[in-house]
């Protein structure tokens, strides 16, 4: 005999647990991708030189390291994100499923982060 | 127990491509290619930090035939998933879920993405 109710049945079996944060998460870096990919592309075809000083004269203004951190830090956030939703749907194995998102998380945090480093070592002139 | 061959629910293969069906799963393939962007503009500003010898041997594989192949293959998959991403955003909450309406956003999606890039193309062509 069960003597739970069906409210309570259904309040511990929804699928708004944990899944709610992640699908907000995507979302609002979605909308903060608008406007910063939009620069990102115009900053790059700007420049009207690729080479060495061109792109160390571009890290060093503060106004483009800033919005670099912002659109990189945000992009591997938003690109975790969907590669996750992506090995959830097409993997079945369990452990494989969860393998596979633990190396995504630590790759994409990995290179996020070496991105940022690198602007910031350009930026400092260190 | 016996194996019964109970009927399945329709899978993709046996769907005609269609051009909504086909467009979301542009989204997630684009958005897989753009990730593996992410990792090469990481390696790329890591290239500038290192000093000019690595930023010059990564810019020589950018302006490659190869490199400029794959560089605007990943223009269009940003602005399409750009696009794409907006009419994502539209539907959220609660615009243009009209078959029609769905159709005539999604050419929308694909003809802008395709102009931006040769746009893009001939501004970068143009001021180099």
């Amino acid at each position: 005999m069960n003597l739970r109710t069906p409210l309570a049945k259904v309040r511990g079996l929804g699928s708004a647990k944990e899944g709610l944060h992640h699908w907000w998460a995507l979302k609002l870096t979605a909308i903060a991708l608008i406007p910063l990919t939009l620069w990102f592309i115009y900053s790059l075809v700007s420049m009207t030189t690729l080479d060495y000083l061109a792109a160390i004269g571009w890290l060093q203004s503060p106004m483009t390291s800033t919005l670099l951190i912002l659109f990189v830090f945000t992009v591997f956030y938003h690109a975790q994100l969907g590669i996750q939703v992506i090995i959830e749907d097409y993997i079945e194995n369990e452990a494989l499923k969860i393998t596979s998102i633990i190396l995504l998380k630590f790759v994409m945090l990995f290179a996020g982060l070496a991105g940022i480093v690198a602007i910031l070592k350009v930026f400092l002139g260190l | 127990m016996a194996a019964v061959n109970r009927p399945l629910s329709p899978h993709l293969q046996i769907y005609k491509p269609q051009l909504t069906s086909v467009l979301s799963i542009t989204h997630r393939g684009t958005g897989v290619f753009l990730s593996l962007g992410a990792l090469f503009l990481s390696c790329w500003l890591l290239s500038i930090a290192n000093g000019p010898e690595s930023y010059t041997a990564v810019q020589q594989h950018v302006l490659s035939w190869y490199g400029q192949t794959i560089l605007y293959a990943w223009v269009f998959s940003l602005y399409y998933h750009l696009c794409n991403g907006i009419r994502h955003l539209c539907w959220d909450m609660g615009f243009g879920f009209e078959i029609k309406t769905t159709y005539i956003s999604g050419y929308i999606v694909l003809a802008v993405s395709i102009l931006f890039t040769i746009a893009t193309w001939c501004l970068v062509r143009g001021g180099v």
